[in-house]
């Protein structure tokens, strides 16, 4: 196992975990655009991810593409591969490898909390657990999402006459967010800047339902005022939020933890509501997998590691460049 | 303490400042006394604790905390107050307990010893939530940091209470936090609290701009003149032992000014202008001023290099007497007698300016070419001083703007209402074969303008750095701007005074644009 300028590369397999380039042998984790980049010729992943790849990247989602469901185990060279759900978005994984007696977990992104839009995480026990540490800092914890769902509700119910937009990632977040509104009582069409369908379409054709869904590119202007908008984080203050009358902007996203940050980017308001793990979650995942060593990935991963070390677990930083924040 | 905390959080992501006054009259009309009282007590900084320091509202977090996580935590959010409330972690054996009102952490405070004020902010931290815990670390430190002035809040009080921000300016110095009497009278249920003797700000008497075709109908001989100064309009406020100086708007800007305040030993309230003096009673250019301004202190340098001084205009009070109520020229008169008798240091009268009908008054105007005359001021000799901007009794007659043809470089998305179009421009003239930038402007343009030239950045970016886009050296603007003086902030050497976009030259290349050389003509004195 060696990080390469390509990314994470399991040798005794001859296959790397997300390459940042393009490779002969890859196994991807879940399809957001920075995990799962095109032009690789074997590609093995859930059938969920599959989809998505297919769905974004079209004829670059790899030349020949090996569904793996979650629990199956394969051989690839001397190494046996699983895939376990990891709770991140629709048909995310975490990469269980087993080689010479020995159990490395590649984790990618994960949550722990509860997502009708995805299989829970699943904690397994390893020797080598390589985690992700996007909120790795002790400042951030996600507060329950319902309660960050009720902000939304509470505001549209002060603001009837105003139309709330909310910032999402078109992979996930969108889905999750609407999954989690309706789990809330809203019942109303929800409008989807046109950047949002397909993916919405897809995560329904997986089973999951998101109730009414309508197009807020064609819809009319007074049918917007007073109505919930999903678009993505990038748009929300830009010119395709015109057709808004005096718009709430919000945005749901873990940094909306901190208030600099979520004043920073103009969002009046911040629902703390993330797909990773905030810190709580992922120092409890490293009690439960038990591993004797922690390799941190993309993210804060000096806190990780210095908490890591404090308890005894040998811990280091993987330099993994080409990772991008969640919302950036 | 949570419904503080709520409006806090909602104050520190709103905007807009009409936002703002709605989210503050809500929280008025909604919250009961006395917990909405010193609420605004705590945002007009009238309730100050001085007992909880920053070093040690650290030593409790690092006591609850690893300290090397906490520094990592710290250095990535940036504010303390706020590191604490994310970071403090929550005991679950108090998670049922009930967090403290308002008021009972503002009495307990207020009873407690100095050595027992960390261990009850310790208690409180605990039973709090995150929003809580920033708003009582925020409330203890003494600075909300919120974006609401003291004026913001007396201007949310005074329409949701539908009373004029100028009688309840009147009334203000004379109360004290709860402010239950206040809101009281607010709510219809009393009458207006009584007005105290204290230094509290009176509201200003402003003016409006003359319109050339408004001479005709006026009466020369009815109007006293007097220049316009280039400051900032200051009150003076000494009562007994207290000393004020505030901004137009009723802002406390004492702190920044100890040279004035340190000779205002006198009971008077005063009206004049604001200035820094550079060399025998010669005024510097605004951007001398500009150093003094939000500041909060200021170093013996800048006191010595920047020294400030006031230009009086006119006297409200002389002692307890009111003088608001007499003819401009009687308190003229009475000004005159009270500088003659007082004599303060660093404290000149502005002069009043004689004149024989409008054409001699025009030709004075365009004479003056000094930099520290904004224009003319036109008073009725026979008008009151009253607050606000009634029409008729003052005028302010500015000098003709200066305009230079500016190429448009760079531009910047706006804030609020504007915050999807490039609002902000940066400009510059030619200085040989380069763009020098000499200014910058976000208005003069209509909302049509606004949208051709956000139109004509986006297709004319050449570069982008974060929210700024460096354009083509293609649109011409012309700006408009009362003065321009030497400067070292800018690389062009110059910078304007109140420059806005006068027109958009669509039809005029870029290479036509200014030089360098045309602006430094500009410059006077």
């Amino acid at each position: 196992m060696k990080v390469c300028p390509e990314g994470l590369y399991v040798e005794p397999g001859g296959f790397y975990v997300d390459p940042l380039r393009a490779v002969e042998r890859a196994v991807i984790t879940h399809g957001h655009s920075d995990h799962a980049r095109p032009g690789h010729r074997h590609v093995l992943a859930t059938p969920g991810t599959l989809a998505i790849m297919r769905q974004r990247l079209g004829e670059g989602a790899g030349g020949s593409q090996q569904p793996l469901e979650y629990g199956e185990a394969i051989r690839i060279g001397d190494v046996t591969v699983r895939l376990a759900p990891a709770g991140h978005v629709l048909g995310s994984a975490q990469v269980v490898l087993e080689y010479a007696g020995s159990r490395v977990v590649v984790s990618g992104d994960y949550k722990r909390r509860f997502d009708r839009t995805c299989a829970p995480f699943e904690p397994v026990p390893c020797d080598v657990f390589i985690t992700e540490a996007t909120f790795g800092l002790p400042v951030f914890r996600h507060p329950p999402d319902l309660d960050e769902v009720g902000k939304l509700l509470h505001s549209m119910a002060i603001f009837p006459e105003r139309s709330h937009v909310v910032g999402v990632y078109a992979l996930g977040k969108c889905q999750r967010v609407i999954t989690l509104l309706r789990a809330a009582g809203y019942d109303r069409p929800i409008y989807l800047h046109g950047a949002l369908e397909p993916i919405c379409t897809l995560y329904e054709g997986f089973g999951i339902a998101l109730g009414e869904l309508r197009p807020a590119t064609v819809a009319v202007k007074e049918e917007l005022k007073g109505a919930l908008v999903l678009a993505p984080p990038g748009a929300v203050a830009d010119r395709w939020a015109r057709r808004l009358t005096d718009p709430v902007v919000a945005m749901a996203s873990g940094w909306m933890r901190v208030r600099q940050r979520a004043r920073q980017r103009g969002v009046e308001l911040p629902l703390i509501i993330s797909d990773h793990a905030d810190w709580d979650e992922l120092t409890q995942t490293l009690d439960e997998v038990a591993a004797p060593e922690v390799w941190v990935t993309h993210g804060r991963e000096e806190a990780l590691v210095h908490h890591s070390t404090q308890r005894g677990i040998r811990a280091r930083a993987l330099a993994l460049v080409g990772f991008e924040e969640e919302g950036a | 303490m949570n419904r503080f905390a709520t409006l806090i959080d909602a104050l520190v992501f709103m905007p807009s400042r009409n936002g703002k006054i709605r989210l503050l009259a809500d929280f008025f009309a909604t919250t009961p006394d006395p917990d909405r009282g010193w609420a605004l007590a705590a945002l007009t900084e009238t309730l100050v604790f001085h007992e909880a320091k920053p070093a040690a509202i650290r030593q409790l977090a690092a006591a609850r905390v690893d300290p090397e996580l906490f520094a990592l935590s710290y250095d990535y959010v940036g504010d303390l107050a706020e590191t604490v409330a994310l970071i403090w972690p929550e005991r679950p054996d108090r998670a049922n307990s009930l967090p403290p009102t308002l008021p009972e952490v503002v009495d307990t405070l207020r009873a407690a010893k100095r050595s027992q004020v960390m261990e009850l902010v310790e208690g409180w931290l605990d039973t709090l939530d995150s929003s809580g815990r920033f708003a009582l670390l925020k409330l203890i430190t003494g600075s909300l940091r919120v974006g609401v002035s003291a004026r913001l809040a007396k201007t949310a009080l005074a329409e949701w209470g539908k009373v004029d921000v100028g009688d309840l300016e009147e009334c203000w110095h004379g109360l004290t936090p709860p402010y239950v009497d206040l809101f009281a009278w607010l709510e219809g249920r009393a009458e207006r609290p009584a007005a105290g003797h204290g230094a509290g700000f009176r509201p200003l008497m402003l003016s409006h701009p003359l319109e050339e075709e408004d001479m005709a109908a006026l009466d020369p001989a009815a109007y006293s003149a007097e220049w316009k100064w280039d400051g900032i309009r200051v009150q003076l406020a000494a009562r007994g032992a207290e000393r004020r100086i505030y901004s137009r708007t009723g802002d406390d800007v004492s702190g920044a000014f100890p040279d004035i305040v340190d000779h205002m030993s006198f009971d008077a309230v005063l009206d004049g202008e604001l200035l820094v003096a550079r060399g025998e009673g010669e005024v510097a250019p605004f951007n001398d001023l500009q150093q003094r301004l939000n500041r909060k202190a200021v170093t013996a340098k800048t006191l010595q290099e920047f020294p400030a001084w006031v230009r009086l205009y006119d006297i409200l009070f002389d002692g307890e007497e009111d003088l608001r109520g007499l003819p401009f020229l009687e308190r003229r008169a009475r000004l005159e007698r009270w500088y003659e008798a007082v004599r303060p240091r660093r404290m000149d009268l502005s002069p009043l300016v004689p004149f024989d009908g409008w054409d001699a008054l025009k030709a004075l105007r365009e004479g003056a070419r000094e930099n520290s005359i904004e224009g003319l001021m036109l008073k009725r000799s026979d008008s009151n001083y009253v607050a606000g901007r009634p029409k008729g009794p003052w005028f302010k007659w500015k000098r003709g703007a200066l305009t230079l043809d500016t190429v448009l470089m760079y531009a910047q998305r706006g804030h609020g209402k504007r915050s999807s179009y490039y609002s902000d421009f940066t400009f510059g003239v030619w200085r040989g074969e380069e763009l020098v930038p000499v200014g910058k402007a976000y208005f003069g343009f209509t909302d049509a303008e606004l949208l051709e030239l956000d139109r004509w950045v986006r297709n004319h970016t050449v570069r982008k750095y974060g929210p700024v886009r460096e354009v083509k050296a293609g649109l011409v603007l012309e700006v408009a701007f009362d003065s321009v003086h030497p400067s070292n902030r800018h690389k062009s050497g110059l910078a304007m005074r109140f420059p806005r976009v006068h027109r958009i030259r669509w039809d005029k290349p870029g290479a036509e644009a200014d030089r360098l050389e045309t602006l430094q003509k500009m410059v006077v004195g």
